[in-house]
């Protein structure tokens, strides 16, 4: 069974026939040569597929492509102007916050939903009030709100850092 | 995977009954936990209707004082909602404490009732499961069961319920607002969920073709002094080993009003009556808080590695009515 979607892709637009069977993941990396959303578990337990769905993050490895039809999807290639890195690349270049790389682009991406979210004052799990919440990204609030992607290499420290630099771009 | 059609639902009624009409047909919200299912084996189905865009993403005041929290609206925006940040806190934070950023942006209300257990063996096709092939036996029974239930389960099954939301909405008297082939009808949260019984392959009440279209959520002042708190074996991103939903209204050190319920112990969200029942008028201190928790867990039944969870329970309980009742507001 194959459906034509239309996906727009770091500000390409692309038609392509699917397999209905094809996660969003494999789409983009199979069929689309999208290479930056990594395969890391392939079931929604390290957040290294992550990418902006129509503003937001997501992992892409439990969504079909045949239902994300029309969806404008930013990788973590796209987030750049083409001349700089966005500010969240650049603090983790700035911050060493990785070692092999692999989960980074997921880091990347979640990191900017992320920040976007905390903009928005949407409380996490460790925000000791929900009801009238204001938000202060400090190192309990980062954590809790990247618990969704994981590093075996274990660059958490780092990555805790280049994410503060950035929400204190961010601020300014 | 073997292959399936997909067809994008366009109102409720055409898919009902599209669903109705294929017996291996089922609904498909955010995926999340379906798109794994499929991934894993555990289901065959021949067509996946897509409900995720009908247009049931909406969270609306109720004229008598409720809410309505349409099923398709996303477990962010359930939770990031100023009304039920306001005025029903442990829901909140039950949503905030499941799962992770990225997966509650997809993740719709009505797909997070309808998640399946995490019981490895159910997830696990080359191991005899009676909730996955009824008939064929539990692995978990004589296997590892830290995981298992401890109250209301059955010689047949004893997976838990994996929902935190889930366990705030049994705890608040969410009623259920269901689509289905012969009309629409209304269930009590509480009445959703079966216990495993001798048809553990039935997690709910809901009839094949019915559409989960709304939660909602009654007029409860009492709930805004409220809250949800989650053990588990990681600070975040992890199930729940235990957890506790409970609202307190007090008045002179007494309590006037209370609503309890249980995560991680059950196949259902486990309200806890009896919990209710004794605290209801009764002093606000900790005997009376401890004696509320051992009746509501004298009934558990434990497993080789699952026995912790009673005390765990018990203690968690005590700590959130402590909390709750030495607050100033």
């Amino acid at each position: 069974m194959h459906a034509e979607i239309t996906l727009r892709v770091d500000g390409q637009t692309r038609v392509l026939t699917v397999d209905t069977r094809t996660t969003l993941l494999d789409a983009l990396r199979e069929r689309l040569g999208v290479m930056s959303p990594k395969k890391g578990c392939d079931h929604g337990q390290c957040g290294t597929c992550t990418v902006l769905l129509n503003g937001r993050r997501v992992i892409t490895c439990l969504s079909l492509a045949v239902a994300q039809d029309g969806a404008d999807i930013i990788t973590a290639e796209g987030l750049g102007d083409g001349e700089a890195l966005h500010p969240v690349a650049q603090a983790f270049l700035d911050h060493d916050a990785l070692q092999c790389g692999y989960c980074t682009p997921g880091q990347i991406c979640s990191a900017v939903g992320m920040l976007a979210e905390a903009a928005e004052g949407w409380p996490s799990h460790v925000t000791t009030d929900v009801a009238t919440g204001t938000i202060e990204l400090d190192g309990e609030e980062i954590r809790e709100r990247m618990s969704g992607n994981l590093c075996r290499c274990g660059a958490y420290v780092n990555i805790v850092a280049a994410i503060r630099q950035a929400a204190a771009q961010s601020d300014r | 995977m073997i292959p399936f059609e997909y067809q994008r639902a366009t109102d409720a009624d055409s898919a009902v009954a599209a669903l109705a009409a294929r017996p291996r047909a089922v609904f498909l919200g955010g995926g999340t936990n379906l798109v794994d299912h499929l991934k894993l084996g555990l289901l065959r189905p021949d067509l996946l209707i897509d409900v995720s865009r009908l247009p049931f993403d909406t969270i609306d005041a109720l004229p008598g004082g409720g809410v309505r929290i349409g099923a398709m609206v996303r477990n962010s925006d359930l939770a990031t909602h100023a009304l039920i940040r306001r005025r029903y806190p442990m829901l909140a934070q039950a949503v905030l404490a499941g799962a992770s950023g990225q997966l509650r942006n997809l993740a719709t209300t009505g797909g997070n009732l309808l998640q399946r257990t995490r019981c490895r063996y159910f997830l696990d096709v080359t191991t005899p499961c009676n909730k996955r092939e009824p008939g064929a036996g539990c692995s978990a029974i004589d296997g590892h069961n830290r995981d298992a239930a401890v109250l209301g389960a059955s010689e047949q099954c004893v997976a838990t319920h994996p929902s935190d939301m889930a366990v705030a909405l049994a705890a608040l008297d969410a009623v259920i607002q269901v689509h289905g082939p012969d009309g629409t009808r209304a269930i009590p949260l509480t009445e959703l969920y079966r216990l495993p019984g001798n048809e553990p392959a039935r997690d709910t009440m809901l009839r094949h073709g019915e559409l989960i279209t709304a939660v909602e959520l009654p007029d409860l002042p009492i709930a805004a002094r409220s809250t949800y708190r989650k053990v588990r074996d990681r600070a975040s991103y992890a199930f729940a080993l235990v957890s506790v939903a409970a609202a307190v209204d007090i008045a002179d050190d007494v309590i006037r009003d209370t609503r309890i319920a249980l995560g991680g112990l059950a196949h259902q969200p486990w309200r806890a009556t009896r919990a209710e029942e004794l605290l209801r008028g009764a002093p606000a201190t900790q005997d009376v808080f401890r004696a509320a928790a051992d009746a509501e867990l004298a009934p558990a039944r434990p497993l080789a590695h699952n026995a912790f969870k009673v005390p765990m329970a018990a203690n968690t309980l005590v700590a959130v009515l402590r909390d709750l009742t030495t607050r100033d507001s």
